[in-house]
């Protein structure tokens, strides 16, 4: 047993209500740059509907993921490594940019520029890859709210499925049909196709917390990972010519705060926590034979982490108690193992993904009331979910490739706990027949209510930090201004956009901080490469690297010996004398 | 003394620079160093033109192993006649250069006519496509005379190879280089052109083929990189903290 530790996350489907608002701030954290317009680290899609890039899940075209061979051993369904390789000069099946959508701007300037006319000036769209006018066809949420999808439903590959198995089941009428978000990010799977598409090897797993990142400085572009990721959430940026991924926002993370989608999440229905899992065995359990096995092979990698036998593996591998004791706190690791409401997406693809939903009850009870039945009565619901096959059957493609039974059970968890706590909150005696009947006992069902429904923010997000011996050296982070023609866009060099090494830009942390104020002189930061922070200059002294070295010892940033010098009052940095020293402006002391 | 310059000193200037250019590109420049495909813009004509072009190329360079590095004396030693020989690289070779021209051709014409892909072409980009179209035309030309011309046309394995063997032993064989026909000469010169080029270009993703990936593992682990960030606190002298593990990584 190879235990090792996983951040994961769990969206609670029924609190979802479409705002976007995690798309637009994970948009605005991470992908608000030239070359990354069309892509969406986390987007939201209106299901039923095509989902983006379109028809993302439809493997017999995209061939994403992985399948079985005629030996029962794990292949990837694009072909194995020699084809992938002779396929290499041009990517046989990669979604082209229609298959997402083309980006746009409006040109707003005309609003304002327009000379005086009978007319009103209109913005027109302009393409932000070529940069002409437009015509807006498509986008990352067109079929938002089922827009379109009287016509365009029977694309989604999921309706397409069900119906070729059953004649006309699914009917987009406005009184027949169900809706509801999903939202999705990078899975971070345990057993990732992209990164064994990928023939640089760029793509990598971190041992700490299961984080799968791109290493931009290793990746080719061969864009096979693209074709491999059976989500699509593999992108190529087309100006640098590397592929990006959903960070999990490891900068985050890795200080213990949650990510940016799930931080900003109006309906608050994001977990974040820790998995501890069996690395051994994760191949075994992607290659079951059946499909249908796979979500119960995946709950079977989650190790128990209050088993003392887990504990003193994990302690083994070195994983820090800080993180063991946020894995016996972790509300994923409940939602997923302990109550079993939360499920993989897609699991049939066999890459043992690592972002749960707990299904939507709301298709269901919205049917009910909408009928005028009681949609909070036990009775009900069970019934509800007995006889509405159809969006039980849409969330069992989904979640459990196909089988509805799990579908069902968890959908009765959810339909028991929201009868039960219906006749707490009316005052009645607690009915302990309900929670039986789903397999779970009172107290149980009210804990699990009371993560689902009521759970403060750090009862949702258990991340533990980077380990915390390490956790100072993480501090670097980017420059906001790094924008295309931004004022922080360090230029272009020879070999086109964005070549050369990147340049860390070091913001003041909290030792910098500390040693500037406590130190008598001038601090100077180690290793800032001959630049000049002038954010940290406290206007004392005149900083290192801020004007060339010269040899006059006088002027000698480390010279004691300045005072009385040639140069007269010559305020100086380093020494510490300097805070008695005459401060003035150093610009016009210099000779 | 032209001789001298051109047979002598420049293969070894190209090499320099090839060899220089590229270790320091790759120490320099990791995050540039990419196919910087344009794929996703357009993909119908990418499809055929780029494994036209890419196959057609690698059984050139194969090509170009055969006739430069292997002597005339070995193949004749395992009996293959200079006539079997030259019907060979005639028709292989011919065949795999048409391709090559063919589908560069075909890339040329797809980069200039599809909009984005045109916008994302650099000078850089320019300069290399002049450079290598010009290197495939004079080495067709070359190939493509010899069945044109009647007779067997220029037997470079005569002069060429031996010169091109003899750079290796830094004995430049400059006479036998000097004996051949313009159109090698010019083929030769474009071509250490191409290669002093080349580490400059996004030609370089050539030196990075992905062979490893017949025989890596499909997952990848790999630690968090712990860099010390500046104005990071240093390591402390004295006791380390609870947990510090033994030989840590870094």
């Amino acid at each position: 047993m190879k235990v090792m530790a996983q951040v994961g996350m769990v969206m609670n489907l029924d609190k979802c209500i479409g705002c976007h608002t995690c798309s637009v701030t994970c948009k605005q954290a991470w992908t608000n740059r030239a070359g990354t317009e069309y892509v969406w680290f986390n987007n939201v899609e209106t299901r039923p509907g095509q989902g983006y890039p379109r028809r993302y899940e439809d493997q017999e075209r995209w061939r994403g993921g992985w399948e079985l061979n005629r030996r029962g051993r794990l292949k990837l369904k694009a072909g194995g490594r020699v084809k992938k390789l002779l396929g290499i000069f041009a990517s046989p099946v990669q979604p082209e940019l229609n298959d997402y959508y083309e980006p746009w701007t409006y040109d707003y300037e005309t609003l304002t520029e327009a000379p005086l006319g009978d007319d009103f000036p209109v913005a027109r769209p302009k393409s932000l890859i070529t940069g002409e006018n437009t015509k807006i066809e498509w986008s990352a949420n067109w079929d938002d709210n089922l827009g379109g999808t009287s016509q365009l439903g029977h694309l989604d590959p999921i309706v397409e499925k069900i119906r070729k198995e059953s004649e006309d089941k699914i009917k987009f009428e406005f009184e027949q049909t169900f809706m509801f978000y999903l939202p999705r990010i990078c899975e971070h799977c345990l057993n990732p196709s992209c990164m064994a598409s990928c023939p640089s090897g760029a793509i990598y797993k971190r041992e700490e917390d299961g984080i799968v990142l791109v290493d931009q400085d290793r990746c080719r572009g061969w864009r096979q990972c693209v074709t491999g990721c059976p989500y699509k959430k593999m992108y190529f940026n087309h100006k640098t010519g590397k592929a990006e991924k959903c960070t999990f926002c490891y900068p985050r993370i890795e200080v213990g705060i949650p990510t940016v989608c799930s931080e900003t999440c109006v309906g608050r229905l994001r977990y974040l926590g820790i998995f501890l899992y069996d690395a051994d065995k994760v191949t075994e359990a992607a290659s079951v034979p059946d499909e249908k096995d796979l979500y119960q092979a995946q709950l079977d990698l989650m190790l128990d982490p209050n088993d003392p036998e887990v504990i003193a593996a994990a302690r083994a591998e070195g994983i820090p108690e800080d993180w063991l004791d946020a894995a016996r706190r972790s509300p994923v690791y409940h939602l997923a193992k302990v109550y079993k409401v939360a499920l993989p997406l897609h699991p049939e693809y066999r890459t043992m993904p690592m972002v749960w939903y707990v299904p939507p009850l709301s298709p269901v009870v919205d049917l009910l009331s909408d009928q005028g039945h009681d949609a909070e009565d036990a009775d009900n619901l069970f019934g509800a979910i007995e006889a509405l096959r159809v969006p039980v059957e849409y969330l069992a493609e989904l979640f459990t490739a196909g089988d509805m039974e799990i579908v069902t059970g968890v959908l009765r968890k959810l339909a028991a706990m929201r009868a039960y706590m219906r006749g707490i909150s009316l005052g009645n005696d607690p009915e302990e027949s309900i929670p039986v009947s789903v397999g779970m006992n009172g107290e149980r069902m009210y804990e699990m209510y009371r993560l689902m429904a009521i759970a403060k923010y750090n009862e949702r997000y258990v991340i533990p930090k980077a380990h915390v011996e390490q956790a100072h050296n993480l501090e670097e982070m980017g420059c906001s201004l790094d924008f295309e023609d931004g004022p922080g866009m360090y230029a272009s060099d020879a070999f086109g956009e964005a070549s050369g090494r990147p340049t860390p830009v070091a913001v003041e942390n909290f030792y910098a901080l500390k040693q500037r104020q406590t130190t008598g002189g001038h601090f100077e930061p180690g290793e800032l490469r001959g630049r000049v922070n002038l954010l940290n200059w406290d206007g004392r002294g005149v900083p290192r690297g801020m004007f060339p070295e010269q040899d006059n010892p006088q002027m000698s940033p480390d010279s004691p010996a300045h005072e009385g010098g040639a140069a007269g009052p010559g305020p100086d940095a380093g020494g510490p004398s300097d805070q008695a020293g005459p401060s003035g402006n150093p610009l016009e002391s210099r000779p | 003394m032209t001789d001298i310059v051109l047979w002598g000193v420049l293969p070894y200037v190209m090499v320099a620079i090839l060899v220089g250019g590229s270790v320091w590109r790759y120490k320099y420049d990791q995050f540039g160093w990419t196919t910087r495909s344009s794929q996703l813009y357009e993909s119908k004509l990418l499809r055929i033109a780029s494994p036209v072009f890419h196959f057609g190329i690698l059984a050139v360079i194969a090509g170009h192993f055969f006739g430069l590095v292997i002597p005339k004396s070995w193949t004749e030693a395992v009996g293959m006649s200079q006539d079997f020989y030259h019907f060979n690289a005639l028709f292989v070779g011919g065949i795999a250069g048409i391709c090559t021209l063919g589908g560069i051709i075909l890339l040329i014409v797809r980069r200039r006519t599809t909009g984005p892909v045109f916008m994302a072409t650099t000078k850089n980009d320019k300069t290399m496509y002049v450079v290598l179209v010009a290197a495939i035309v004079f080495g067709l030309w070359t190939t493509l005379a010899s069945v044109f011309l009647g007779g067997h046309g220029h037997n470079y394995r005569e002069t060429v190879s031996p010169w091109f063997r003899s750079l290796f032993i830094f004995q430049p064989d400059i006479g036998s280089m000097a004996a051949a026909p313009f159109s090698f000469h010019l083929h030769t010169l474009v071509g250490m052109l191409l290669f002093a080029l080349w580490p400059f270009t996004r030609l370089v993703h050539a030196f990075t083929a992905p062979f490893h990936y017949l025989f890596r593992p499909y997952i990848v682990y790999r630690s968090r990189d712990v860099r010390t960030a500046p104005g990071a606190r240093g390591r402390q002298p004295g006791w380390q903290p609870v947990g510090t593990r033994d030989r840590d990584r870094r």
